[in-house]
């Protein structure tokens, strides 16, 4: 696909994108020091997708987080907000006192996002497996009014074993919400260990595939590939379909200690462990 | 319908629930009315669309109507979804599987998220009979009204269903509806109002108040006529929001009765008697409250009618369990 593909975006582009992924890891860092606890590696599988979806492909408007036609984001994994808040600070939904509150007595910003407390958040999550049936709801809401956003929705892997995102994805399927987007995180954990060892969830594609939905495959690390199927699967006005991307993915990306030990999906880092993985991150081109 | 197989005209067929029930009619009618008054209604059913009625607003308004086919939870979500883009979703389906098997969509994506979506759990408390256990809903009152931002409206009958549909346009909170199966006999009249949260006196009584919602509304209102008509002083209530509770109505009925009562097809447990027990403890009321309803057991098998008169939920029953509670004094 890469040379020939419209959608790829420029060299600038990916640096730029670049800069914002390993901005999430370093801010996920800073957080979960105030909290002494959070979800690290769940964040840096996802980093480049954050990236991607909140400084390229999404179209919001700056100061203005409730716009009724700004695209969609939902999690399903919740747990990865920390990676999200400080975007939506980049972008001014969240202050930046409030930010550096996070998960201090009263403030907003917790583990997981709460649409309620914070501008920004398009739908509260942290119950894994509803955000697929919230983002159809929202799609066929947009597509009932005539609006045209788009409803992007992460899901984890391990996710795949609640039985509603099977719900939804039949519902999404046989309501052709052609402008919904799954993106699972294919970082192959979950708390208990591997997702294949826990629960198996593959042939991913082949089970959403066989669900009638427009499957992709991508690296989702790679900001060339992945920026460029976000774009052109947002672009795509034919497909009467939803659309699902499997990002294949690694857990911790970015600090090689936790890229082979899986146990960080939660955890702390001392302020000596969280340094070298700073170092890292500053360091390391992804 | 299809007569080919079909020569007697008392054979009937799932699809014609509706047509031979007018009583399913009032949730479409009042569906219908609030589109055509330009409200942004969105219907939504699970396999269950002739049970409820919905058929028919499906029928008149397609576009505003999605079949989210037996995936409950997916529902309840969904709209949810479907009203942060400015809808305003109603869902229905059976009370046992909205207000059990959804209990978590509705907390989180509902009521958490404080998305103005209507929540129809129809063919309530023991109203579906024999389909047995898994089709009652008894405990649907106990968990919806431990739901933060969650209100509880439990109708007696289609025309106050209706009413508290049309009266539920501008309340920002969520609502469970909770309703039987279309079968009550009427209390109300058509095209009455409705408050939510208010209580609404139907006799004042010295020696016996009794406090009741839905289904069991009707029978306790011809019990207490009986009473009354021999002599008794027994008063009725209705308490068609069991959240918020119309705390006032209690209090006075304490301060008028020597004893009060709570009828409801629920489990005694959790639902209109411990919500007026909360009352009364909280204000140090000292009047004593029996709570009459399923004691805190799985309901027998058999036609719904039967089932009320076995658990003395109708009119009969009523009165035999003031008359105990008024010599008990």
């Amino acid at each position: 696909m890469r040379g020939s593909n419209s959608f790829e975006p420029t060299a600038e582009q990916v640096a730029k994108l670049r800069e914002k992924a390993r901005f999430v890891r370093l801010e996920t860092i800073r957080l979960i020091e105030i909290a002494k606890v959070g979800h690290y590696s769940s964040v840096f599988s996802a980093a480049e997708i954050f990236a991607a979806l909140y400084y390229d492909v999404m179209t919001l408007r700056a100061n203005e987080p409730a716009w009724p036609d700004r695209d969609r984001f939902l999690m399903g994994k919740g747990h990865a907000a920390v990676g999200l808040f400080p975007i939506l600070a980049d972008h001014g939904y969240i202050p930046r006192d409030v930010l550096d509150g996070y998960t201090r007595l009263g403030n907003p910003l917790g583990d997981h996002p709460d649409m309620r407390k914070v501008l920004g958040i398009d739908f509260s999550s942290g119950s894994i497996g509803h955000a697929l049936s919230a983002g159809a709801g929202m799609a066929w809401g947009g597509r009932a009014r005539g609006q045209r956003f788009t409803t992007f929705v992460m899901l984890g892997d391990g996710e795949m074993q609640e039985g509603q995102v099977w719900e939804a994805a039949t519902f999404a399927a046989h309501h052709r919400l052609n402008r919904l987007v799954a993106i699972i995180d294919r970082n192959g954990f979950q708390l208990d260990g591997a997702v294949d060892e826990v629960m198996g969830v593959e042939p991913l594609g082949d089970k959403w595939r066989a669900f009638g939905w427009e499957v992709h495959e991508v690296d989702g690390h790679d900001l060339v590939a992945l920026t460029a199927l976000l774009r052109q699967v947002k672009a795509d006005e034919a497909r009467a379909r939803p659309c699902c991307i499997v990002a294949r993915t690694i857990k911790g990306k970015g600090v090689s200690y936790m890229e082979t030990e899986p146990g960080w999906h939660l955890g702390y880092l001392a302020p000596e462990d969280a340094a070298r993985a700073v170092a890292e991150i500053r360091a390391r081109e992804i | 319908m299809s007569t080919a197989t079909i020569t007697s005209d008392q054979s009937w067929q799932y699809r014609a629930l509706n047509a031979n029930n007018p009583g399913l009619d009032f949730l479409s009618d009042a569906l219908i009315e609030l589109v055509e008054a330009g409200h942004p209604v969105i219907a939504g059913a699970a396999d269950l669309q002739y049970s409820n009625g919905l058929n028919r607003f499906a029928k008149r308004f397609p576009d505003r109507y999605i079949q989210f086919g037996i995936a409950e939870q997916n529902m309840v979500t969904a709209a949810a979804g479907l009203a942060t883009t400015g809808h305003m979703p109603f869902v229905a389906t059976f009370a046992s599987f909205l207000g059990l098997l959804c209990c978590e969509q509705i907390r989180m994506d509902v009521a958490y998220c404080a998305q103005p979506v209507r929540l129809i759990g129809h063919h309530t408390g023991i109203s579906l009979g024999f389909y047995g256990t898994s089709h009652h809903a008894t405990e649907d009152i106990a968990t919806m009204r431990a739901i933060a931002d969650l209100t509880v409206i439990s109708p007696a009958d289609g025309p106050q269903l209706q009413a508290a549909i049309r009266a539920s346009v501008t309340w920002p909170e969520p609502i469970y509806f909770r309703i039987g199966r279309g079968r009550d006999p009427d209390v109300y009249a058509k095209g009455q109002g409705f408050t939510i949260g208010r209580a609404i006196e139907h006799m004042a009584g010295e020696e016996l108040t009794i406090i009741a919602c839905g289904q069991p509304l009707h029978p306790a209102l011809e019990a207490a006529r009986k009473l009354n008509a021999a002599g008794r002083s027994v008063g009725v209530i209705d308490m068609p929001t069991v959240k918020p509770l119309d705390r006032e109505a209690v209090l006075k009925a304490a301060a008028r009765s020597r004893v009060l009562m709570t009828a409801e097809e629920h489990n005694v447990l959790g639902g209109l008697g411990s919500a007026v027990a909360e009352v009364l403890a909280d204000e140090g009321c000292g009047v004593r409250l029996v709570r009459h309803g399923i004691h805190d057991t799985y309901a027998l098998i058999a036609p719904p009618t039967h089932l009320y008169a076995h658990y003395k939920l109708d009119a009969a029953g009523i009165e035999e369990v003031a008359l105990a509670t008024m010599a008990r004094g």
